[in-house]
């Protein structure tokens, strides 16, 4: 029997893929939280960083040594494990996420019947990390921003749970390379599931933008009225773990979008070939729109926010579902791929 | 071989963890502990290959109902020292009790063995090429779609319940009209007046 065949030979090759998509996600959050900050610069007529590295190419390593290298201060009233434990929960899953997601054909760490829902477990866990961290500091401040930017993760996320049931009517399956594939056909970018899911493409923005605590939606860190949000008291390591929890939750959803309404590793053009660099292309592309809206548009006010997303997001996504469901059934406009 | 260490392990943390929710002082900790739980019953889930049920689990307990648990706890501010100081008196009546549920259960399950009729009858035959996914589906929706939607109805009738238990008409608060807000232009908000110096208006 060869190696890779035996328990431990699948351990192995599990255990090295996961490494291989922690160390690519990781490295890549530090490029793009670069060129993040290079984008706010341009708008905001600034040059952003340019001092560390070529064209400050290395400012987010230099940020990372800052970090490392703090102390790390406790406060003495804090809950000392739930306080640390927060960071790492946030930390952990939005790395765990990365296993289903499909970056090519058959590039999956585990090709599971449900990748959609675990996604979406994953991301519905996302929001201990800032209960906790938030409860543990034992602060007023802390705990009003974590109170609030849970209230604003539950009730988006519900919105985003109708919209990917609308897709997954349309694809006939949980499994997100299927997903995929159900978008494959012969007018490229005209199959993708964001013509016949058009309004569904914008809601799923601003839900991910909520979902994530991105700008318009970034009341948790309203510095005007709440200091910093859940993690004013955390100095550090475990602050840069919370960022990086954050920074890779935006990532994902970018890779959701793609998977869900663009196509994901498809060519938008069918006589070029599919691949992973669609994707990752994709997936840049969405993430400069989302830093083009944290440099654009004003933050919500709370009220608003949770009218948004409770009056507006979840009555017209519910109704999309029925309308989808309606259309797939009739077979009408090919709304059903199965 | 392997998912037999897998059982065992869940199993250790379930009654580890559950045991937690019942032992720890803080209440913040016992609703910690029980989400741990719930993850180690999501992984016998897994284990007996009902992955779609499992990551229900995840979502709504979880996702949902852990969350609402933490909030009320977390708001309410309980004297649990206080709650606690007479458990002495409660205790015996409380181990009868647990003693009472876990007699009926070992009774409902454990000594019945049930004919092949009755099983054949109550169980629905599922296509086991089918994903776990589609057959839930098919069996939900299919056979046992009357039952289905009456769960429905009743989480319907619960969830306009518990609007009408809550909500009171309050004239006195001040409310915001938000598309009112949004439709205001600078003609109905700004007045712009000569003012001259020294004066006020």
């Amino acid at each position: 029997m060869p190696f890779f065949e035996t328990n431990i030979g699948i351990f192995v090759l599990v255990l090295g893929q996961c490494l291989l998509v922690m160390l690519c996600v990781l490295a890549s959050l530090a490029f793009i939280m670069y060129g993040e900050r290079k984008v706010w610069g341009l708008l905001q007529l600034r040059r952003g960083p340019n001092v560390v590295g070529p064209f400050g190419i290395l400012q987010s390593f230099a940020d990372l040594l800052k970090h490392v290298f703090k102390e790390i201060i406790v406060p003495t009233e804090s809950d000392k494990v739930v306080f640390f434990l927060a960071p790492l929960i946030s930390f952990v899953l939005a790395l765990v996420a990365w296993v289903v997601v499909p970056f090519d054909e058959g590039w999956v760490i585990s090709n599971i019947n449900i990748g959609v829902l675990y996604l979406f477990a994953v991301s519905s866990l996302e929001v201990y990390g800032v209960i906790m961290g938030g409860w543990a500091s034992n602060s007023k401040y802390p705990f009003l921003g974590s109170l609030r930017s849970a209230s604003q993760m539950i009730s988006y996320e519900v919105s985003i749970g109708f919209i990917i049931i609308g897709v997954i009517i349309s694809a006939g399956s949980l499994n997100l390379s299927e997903i995929v594939m159900a978008q494959k056909g012969n007018y490229g970018m005209l199959n993708w599931f964001w013509l016949p899911h058009l309004p569904m493409v914008f809601f799923f923005l601003v839900s991910a933008l909520a979902e994530t605590n991105r700008p318009p939606f970034d009341l948790p860190e309203a510095e005007a009225e709440l200091v910093a949000g859940y993690q004013v008291e955390y100095t550090s390591t475990p602050y840069l773990l919370f960022m990086i929890g954050e920074l890779s939750a935006v990532l994902l959803m970018t890779a959701l979008i793609t998977i869900l309404f663009f196509g994901g590793w498809l060519s938008p053009v069918s006589f070029l070939p599919d691949g992973f660099f669609w994707m990752l292309s994709k997936m840049l592309l969405f993430f400069f729109v989302f830093s083009l809206i944290k440099g654009l548009v004003p933050r919500y006010r709370y009220d608003q926010l949770m009218r948004l997303g409770w009056k507006v997001m979840l009555p017209v996504s519910l109704g999309w579902v029925v309308f989808v469901s309606f259309m797939a059934h009739f077979k009408i406009l090919n709304y059903a791929r199965w | 071989m392997i998912s037999l260490y897998f059982f065992y392990f869940f199993a250790f943390t379930t009654i580890l963890s559950s045991l937690f929710v019942i032992f720890a002082n803080n209440p913040v900790h016992s609703v910690l502990w029980l989400i741990l739980t719930f993850f180690s019953v999501a992984g016998f889930f897994i284990l007996v290959g009902a992955e779609f049920l499992a990551l229900l689990l995840m979502i709504v307990y979880v996702g949902a109902l852990a969350v609402l648990f933490l909030f009320v706890v977390m708001m309410l501010n309980i004297n649990f020292a206080g709650l606690r100081s007479g458990v002495a008196q409660y205790l015996p009546f409380g181990i009868m009790i647990g003693l009472v549920i876990f007699v009926e259960l070992m009774l409902a399950f454990v000594p019945w063995d049930f004919k092949e009729e009755t099983i054949n009858s109550i169980t629905a035959p599922i296509n086991t090429t089918d994903t776990n996914t589609v057959a839930l589906g098919k069996v939900v929706y299919t056979d046992y779609f009357l039952l289905f939607q009456c769960a429905g109805i009743i989480l319907l009738i619960a969830m306009i319940g518990s609007i009408v238990l809550t909500m009171r008409s309050r004239p006195d608060v001040k409310r915001q009209n938000i598309m009112e807000q949004i439709y205001r232009d600078p003609s109905t908000s700004i007045e712009v007046k000569d003012v001259n110096p020294g004066e006020g208006i």
